[in-house]
């Protein structure tokens, strides 16, 4: 949908993404590139930063916004005595939107070479869209892995019970449920008081 | 009657106490606020959340609401400091390697000693020391160039200055990326278990009375709600003061373990509260005095010359006017809203808000409200006394 005049801008831009995770990397680069920008370089840490930005010279650099190493870009962009320096894209605040929108979706960017706000804005907006697409499926997976190691310690714990007092599972879990009521606490943390106090006495 | 709802973020440190303490033992909800603590990973992170607004307040190290305010870095914004949460408290470790070639020649580890430590220092560098610091605008910034670019010796290329987060500072030791690094607790200690750091300085062996971390939040925030500001700068005070008093400490340590807001062991914890600190794998711990400051000699004032001393630092290091500069940190620093929140509580307040720093070799009594205030030692380390009509030379 976008006119092909769009499409030629974007083919000057060239795009560093820091990311540690090879398989979101990808994603993002896949993301990317489908929307027209072909030169999109990925480095796991900002350690050789310095190095690749000599060597690359990169219009803007996508980083997770949790990402601890934003601090020592940060201080690249303090200090730095290159030319193309990275500046923080939050220095441009205009789009009050944009910048909350990527605020929001665990994303920071930094823009190297004084960009327009109007050039960054289509590759923002593609990232944005890939990193909420990406955090949302984070947080699903965490809370499945979680469910599961919770059920595991409910499973153990279930098992315990069964065994020193004779319960059949049924009772067992009604049991810790009920204490978990009386004690304003969660079967989860029951579960799990029970599992340490067996391997304790082990 | 309902509790107003206040987010504050912070770094997992052990100077983050202030706000643990105001939150797990009520201090918080005494003065009507629902206080919820929100972990950040990065110095960046917490910044552009505070700046953008998804924080109320934030645990800040002291020179950010001043570089911040000054349009230094990413996220420039209006940012306050309200109160300071904690004076002191950070380590200054080298490399084993380093090590070994500082006692070389001929140095031997007192840990209170900046003058021969640098020498030695800089005698045993057969390249650029590269220096590990948590932020570009830190106090431990500040406090290395300032001791460093005194020795001698010292020529800028000497040192390279390396942003490295706190709990990647043992690891960068480790691999030999960083030669000397100073950082806040738990860090320091965690260098030395992990990676065979040695600890070489307490940071208030450069400054006997640094500010390290103030209680930041957006100046046009604390414009439309002063009386939350004033509620939060209590309920700090009053976990300040709980903190300070030596027979709370293995309690704190119990607390801050166990509220899962630092994600620490108490071993890790204990040294910087108890001030028992282990320099080297192996070595008894040594008793540091007054390694962190939560609330004695007004530990918690917001001092405009401190204000003034780091613009007026961060002036010379980026090339800033320095009145200009100057005039905008003063500005930053609320001695008169945290006035106006401690007078409530009848507490103790210095009668001038800005003073000259350096200038107490011992604890004094100085002029105050209830006539029972005891400030410094606050001297610097080659005895240089900052008022602020004298700037700052400039920079070699």
């Amino acid at each position: 949908m976008f006119a092909a005049a769009v499409m030629t801008v974007h083919k000057n831009l060239k795009i560093l993404v820091v990311e540690p995770d090879q398989s979101k990397a990808k994603d993002i680069i896949d993301a990317l590139v489908e929307s027209g920008w072909s030169e999109v370089i990925v480095i796991a840490t900002v350690t050789q930063l310095d190095r690749t930005l000599q060597q690359q010279n990169p219009d803007i650099i996508l980083i997770d916004l949790a990402n601890p190493d934003r601090d020592t870009l940060e201080h690249i962009s303090v200090v730095s005595q290159a030319k193309e320096r990275p500046v923080a894209m939050f220095v441009d605040r205009t789009d009050e939107a944009m910048t909350q929108a990527a605020i929001a979706a665990g994303l920071s960017a930094y823009v190297v070479n004084g960009l327009q706000m109007d050039r960054i804005k289509p590759v923002l907006e593609t990232a944005i869209a890939r990193f909420r697409l990406l955090s949302k499926m984070q947080s699903e997976l965490d809370a499945a892995k979680l469910a599961l190691s919770d059920r595991k310690t409910i499973d153990r714990a279930k098992g315990l019970l069964m065994r020193a007092r004779g319960l059949s599972e049924d009772e067992a879990y009604k049991l810790m449920r009920k204490t978990a009521m009386d004690q304003g606490r969660k079967v989860i943390d029951v579960a799990t008081s029970l599992v340490t106090a067996a391997d304790l006495l082990q | 009657m309902t509790k107003r709802h206040v987010e504050c973020g912070y770094l997992p440190l052990v100077d983050s106490a202030p706000l643990i303490i105001a939150k797990e033992l009520q201090f918080a909800a005494e003065e009507g606020l629902d206080l919820s603590l929100v972990r950040q990973p990065s110095w960046s992170a917490l910044r552009d959340m505070l700046a953008l607004g998804h924080l109320d307040f934030a645990h800040m190290l002291s020179p950010m609401p001043v570089a911040m305010s000054l349009g230094l870095g990413g996220m420039p914004a209006q940012i306050d400091a309200l109160m300071v949460l904690s004076v002191n408290g950070t380590v200054i470790g080298v490399s084993a390697d380093l090590n070994a070639k500082m006692q070389a020649t001929g140095w031997r580890n007192t840990f209170d000693n900046p003058r021969k430590t640098a020498t030695a220092l800089f005698a045993s560098r057969s390249k650029p020391l590269r220096v590990g610091v948590p932020f570009p605008f830190s106090m431990h910034r500040l406090l290395l160039d300032y001791w460093l670019t005194r020795d001698p010796g010292f020529q800028s290329d000497h040192v390279e200055i390396i942003t490295v987060p706190p709990p990647q500072m043992a690891a960068a030791v480790q691999a030999g990326t960083l030669d000397i690094f100073c950082v806040g607790e738990p860090w320091g200690s965690v260098a030395v278990q992990q990676s065979e750091a040695v600890l070489i300085l307490p940071g208030n062996a450069i400054w006997q009375f640094a500010p390290e971390k103030v209680l930041g939040a957006r100046h046009d925030w604390v414009d439309e709600n002063p009386d939350i500001c004033r509620a939060m700068i209590r309920a700090v005070y009053k976990a300040t003061t709980w903190l300070e008093q030596p027979q709370n400490a293995p309690l704190a340590i119990e607390i801050l373990t166990r509220s899962q807001h630092l994600g620490l062991p108490d071993h890790a914890i204990d040294p910087a509260l108890t001030g028992d600190m282990t320099l080297k794998l192996g070595d008894a711990p040594k008793q540091i005095e007054r390694f962190v400051r939560f609330h004695g000699g007004a530990a918690n004032f917001p001092w405009r010359s401190q204000a003034s001393w780091i613009a007026q630092y961060l002036a010379s290091l980026h090339n800033l006017d320095p009145k200009d500069a100057d005039t905008v940190a003063r500005r930053c620093f609320r001695s008169d809203l945290y006035r106006s929140a401690i007078a409530a509580l009848g507490a103790d307040l210095p009668g001038a808000s800005e003073k000259v720093e350096g200038a107490l070799a011992q604890p004094t009594a100085v002029a105050s409200t209830r006539g029972e205030m005891i400030l410094g030692p606050d001297t610097f380390f080659d005895g240089a006394v900052f008022d602020n009509h004298r700037l700052f030379p400039p920079k070699k």
